[in-house]
């Protein structure tokens, strides 16, 4: 493997990480309130949530551009109040990923909330433990293969996201280089052999992830 | 025990749960049939559940004062809760479950609730190091009553805690109930559809149906004591020392 194949690997890896790490607090507790919570809204919520998965994610990618632009609304605020500037730059890549990733973690976790028996921690809560010692003593350990299966899909899913990264974060060599935005550039250069070698390198970290994540789903359904 | 429930009603699927009562006894006997409203009497006991309108206060203490809002929270409530399943954490092991409550409740004032004490009379102490999935019906109940107790509760409420053991289980795990009760001077409410569990263990029992209390009394006057559960209680519980 070449040195740039490193290179790109090693950031696009450290995006998907960066990403799943952003994404697992929020994704966490959406999960647990569409889980354990009824409230006013939740259905449009729900369907917000949801919506990445089903629209173009080019057309999400624009959307995030238009917000996070300098003359969008968050972008234009992050600018001139802490003089961050997003798209454009790897953290462009990290909030598309991120993004586009946050349906299937929320989804993945709400089910495996869903498995815990509220008995039990309706118990827990007889026993002296407040809401928040039930979630991490009981809740969370009960759902923890489920959780972890839901991050590893996140992980995958930023591993190959292409759509609104592309939108949002350009293809800057050495800045914003995935690994499917370089597959994508190298086909357009007419590069193949050097983009067969990061589809294969693509199709094993997708591998790996998407087969560790289902024997975390077949451990959480025992 | 003073337990005071006064003017409760709690909507529930099919009828609104209504219940004025004055509960003094050692063992109370909740008695009907399924679906009568007696797992939501105890989860609103519990505070698991929040009744519209009512009161419902333990030994001079407010637990749940609908008109002025108030309802603890069950982690500040100090009663015990076994459902019919146990809930054991099937992640925990049999002593990090029996422990779970010790450092909320665990009062210094009551050894009678240390944990050597309890496991010995619940037989608890070889089955400590073990996983819950290794355990029979019968020692996950056992574990269940012993966790409860640990946490030292001003209540133990019970909900058909032998309902899901077979007759030969049920047999071994009454007299357990029956030293709980003897033992540990914890007042308790007991769930059951048997008549036979409320003449064995209950000093006073009301009859629920459909969310009303339509008999109340000792449950000698209510039901006829069947011959074989004197002999079921007559066998003590052998105690073992813990591990």
């Amino acid at each position: 493997m070449s040195p740039a194949a490193w290179q790109i690997t090693w950031f696009t890896a450290w995006v998907a990480v960066v990403s799943t790490l952003c994404i697992l607090p929020p994704g966490l507790a959406l999960a647990w309130l569409l889980a354990r919570r009824d409230w006013p809204g939740k259905s449009v919520v729900e369907t917000l949530v949801a919506l990445p998965l089903v629209i173009p994610p080019v057309a999400t990618g624009l959307l995030l551009l238009k917000l996070l632009g300098r003359r969008g609304v968050i972008g234009h605020w992050l600018e001139t109040s802490l003089g961050l500037e997003i798209v454009f730059t790897w953290k462009a890549v990290v909030v598309a990923t991120a993004v586009m990733s946050f349906p299937l973690l929320v989804r993945t976790a709400r089910v495996a909330f869903e498995s815990v028996n509220p008995r039990v921690e309706h118990v827990a809560r007889t026993l002296g433990a407040g809401p928040w010692r039930v979630f991490w003593t009981i809740t969370l350990p009960l759902a923890r293969s489920g959780v972890i299966a839901g991050a590893v899909l996140a992980f995958a899913r930023a591993l190959g996201e292409f759509g609104a990264t592309v939108m949002v974060a350009g293809f800057i060599p050495g800045k914003t280089e995935t690994l499917s935005l370089s597959i994508y550039h190298l086909v357009q250069l007419g590069r193949d052999g050097e983009a067969l070698g990061l589809l294969v390198i693509s199709v094993a970290l997708a591998f790996g992830a998407v087969w560790f994540s289902e024997r975390m789903l077949r451990r959480a359904r025992a | 025990m003073n337990l005071e429930i006064s003017g409760l009603r709690l909507p529930l699927a099919a009828f609104v749960l209504e219940l004025d009562a004055t509960l003094q006894s050692r063992v109370t006997g909740l008695f009907g049939a399924s679906g009568a409203g007696k797992t939501c009497l105890l989860e609103a006991i519990a505070g698991l559940r929040r009744p519209t309108a009512g009161r419902i206060s333990l030994d001079g203490a407010m637990l749940t004062d609908a008109p002025a809002r108030t309802f603890r929270p069950p982690e500040t409530r100090g009663i015990g809760y076994v459902p019919q399943d146990g809930a054991l954490f099937t992640h925990l092991s049999v002593r990090e479950n029996l422990c779970y409550g010790q450092r909320v409740h665990g009062p210094a004032d009551r050894p009678g609730l240390a944990y050597a004490h309890v496991v010995e009379v619940l037989n608890l102490g070889a089955l400590a190091p073990r996983r819950i999935s290794s355990l029979s019906g019968g020692e996950k109940q056992r574990v269940a009553f012993g966790r409860a107790l640990l946490a030292g509760p001003r209540l133990l409420l019970l909900d058909e805690p032998l309902a899901s053991l077979d007759t030969a289980l049920k047999d071994q795990i009454l007299p357990y109930l029956a030293t709980i009760r003897d033992e540990f001077g914890i007042p308790m409410l007991l769930v059951s559809h048997s008549a036979d569990e409320m003449v064995a263990l209950c000093d006073e029992v009301l009859v629920l149906e459909a969310g009303r209390c339509v008999r109340r009394g000792p449950p000698g006057e209510l039901f006829r004591p069947s011959p074989r559960l004197h002999h079921v209680l007559a066998k003590p519980v052998e105690r073992t020392s813990s591990a």
